[in-house]
């Protein structure tokens, strides 16, 4: 088997393992469960009331991004946090096997589980709010579900090559929730923050992926954000493999991992 | 004496010793960083929404982060005794039980106050809210009622830590639940009115009712009566959770499960 073959194996069953994993945990359940319900409903109230029907459907859409980001964060966040608790974190650093390749799965499999947040979250809304349920590009929401993942995927293992050398990885994930939501426009649009905040969110692939579902769901050019959304997950992953060494080889050189 | 001792002094070593996130760094992102994030979303989408003006999200927010405090602060303080393995030493003592375990509500307290301090003079100055000056004092006293009755809400929770393995699951549920019905950001008078009426039972929601009346310029003595149902709950919730603590502590000893996880 060759070497590409080998880590694609490895990324596979990682993911596959990673996602059985968090399915189980009572705390990652509920947060891919009650959270977006909670957010769905407080849009839902807040934007319920004579507004067009696509505005509450789009509030559903925006809801749902947020738990798969707060899921993607929490999960980068947690992982590591619990692999140093359990003492495995040094055993996977000093394996053959690149850490990017050990990595990468844990945050993807957080924002595949993430993306059930989406169907509950519009299930939540037929059911007791009567979203109107429309669909104007079915092959392009999957299209921009897989992108979103990949790249939500992607940014979390940049974050989660930073953790490795945080002790307290877990405590930066409460900060970077609400920015990240405001700055995607999940629910509020870009258009109501300042100005100097627009490059930033450009640089999120939760922005272009927000924005390919969106226009999938209620009509638009989804392929562009689409495409975009591509390009920022490739160009997160190989960020994320040069982050991922440098903050592997610093923790290995200071002897600093498992107290880092 | 001694009982005061366990109470002020035992209730600070608790706290120190058991408040997971007592560290600057994890305090700073967790306490203080992230109710001011929350209070930016929340006043940005209400603004976005028109539901209501921006200093009823300021002030519904900041009243609202004393919650972090008081839930997670409280049930931490419990419920860790139990995770690191110094609940049966705890409970061997022959210290008064009341000033053993309320003695821990105090710090959870001043903690709340101090976040909802920091969170809403954030607020104020980064969205540019206008409050008139003359109402500070009032929503001061108001933040400190809704803290208390918090922590207390935070020891119901935190007394099921002696029974149940993972409180994280049920705190999390209460902090959501408290967010979406509180009023800090669905006004009360858009809920469904079954749900208007769970909201009335938790705690925050008197308080951030009140707190908002005086941020419209409402008077102290305006909202007596919302603050006197605050306080009322709080101890009600008190009074469930030293109950429970004493009965899950009385069954742990009968039935030899103190340390069970």
């Amino acid at each position: 088997m060759n070497r590409s073959v080998r880590w694609l194996r490895l990324f596979g069953r990682g993911w596959l393992m990673h996602s059985k994993h968090l399915a189980s945990s009572g705390f990652f359940v509920l947060m891919t469960s009650v959270q977006p319900l909670v957010f769905a409903s407080l849009a839902f109230f807040l934007f319920g009331a004579g507004r067009p029907a696509d505005a509450l459907l789009d509030a559903a859409l925006g809801a749902a991004m947020l738990s798969v980001w707060s899921t993607t964060l929490i999960g980068s966040g947690q992982a590591l946090t619990l692999l140093r608790a359990a003492g495995l974190l040094e055993l996977l650093v000093a394996a053959p096997a690149p850490l990017a390749f050990v990595l990468a799965p844990i945050t993807v499999a957080t924002a595949t589980i993430g993306l059930y947040a989406m169907v509950s979250t519009v299930a939540w809304g037929v059911l007791l709010f009567d979203l109107p349920l429309r669909l104007e590009h079915p092959g392009a929401l999957i299209a921009a579900v897989a992108v979103t993942a990949f790249g939500l995927g992607m940014l979390g293992m940049v974050f989660a090559s930073v953790f490795v050398r945080l002790r307290y990885a877990n405590a930066l994930t409460n900060l970077f929730d609400y920015p990240v939501w405001l700055l995607s426009g999940m629910l509020v649009p870009v258009d109501v923050l300042p100005l100097w905040t627009r490059p930033l969110s450009w640089l999120l692939p939760s922005t272009w992926g927000m924005r390919a579902i969106r226009e999938s769901v209620l009509g638009g050019r989804p392929w562009f954000a689409i495409g975009i959304c591509l390009g920022l997950g490739t160009g997160y992953l190989g960020l994320g493999l040069l982050t991922v060494r440098w903050f592997s080889t610093l923790a290995r050189r200071r002897a600093a991992l498992a107290l880092a | 004496m001694t009982g005061l001792r366990v109470f002020f002094l035992g209730g600070l070593l608790s706290y120190r010793a058991l408040f997971n996130w007592i560290r600057p760094s994890v305090y700073i992102p967790t306490m203080l960083a992230n109710p001011v994030f929350l209070i930016l979303f929340f006043t940005l989408l209400g603004r976005y929404s028109g539901v209501a003006y921006d200093a009823h999200f300021v002030v519904g927010n900041a009243i609202l982060a004393s919650s972090l405090a008081g839930v997670f602060g409280m049930v931490m303080s419990l419920a860790n005794e139990r995770e690191f393995g110094t609940l049966s030493a705890v409970l061997a003592t022959p210290a008064n039980r009341f000033a053993l375990f309320c003695g821990r509500v105090w710090p959870v307290v001043v903690n709340g106050v101090f976040v909802s301090a920091v969170s809403f003079t954030m607020g104020i100055a980064l969205l540019g809210v206008e409050l008139p000056f003359s109402a500070v004092p009032a929503i001061a006293l108001t933040g400190l009622i809704t803290a208390t009755s918090c922590a207390l809400f935070g020891l119901a929770l935190g007394s099921v830590g002696l029974r149940v393995r993972d409180l994280w699951v049920g705190s999390n549920l209460a902090y959501f639940l408290m967010l979406l019905l509180c009023g800090a950001n669905v006004p009360l008078s858009v809920l469904p009115g079954w749900l208007a009426a769970v909201a009335r039972l938790l705690p925050l929601t008197h308080g951030i009712q009140a707190a908002g009346a005086l941020a419209a310029g409402g008077r102290l003595s305006d909202v007596v009566g919302l603050l006197t149902t605050e306080f009322l709950l709080g101890l009600a919730y008190g009074g469930l959770g030293y109950g429970l603590l004493r009965f899950f502590e009385a069954e742990a000893r009968r039935e030899a499960v103190l340390d069970r996880l």
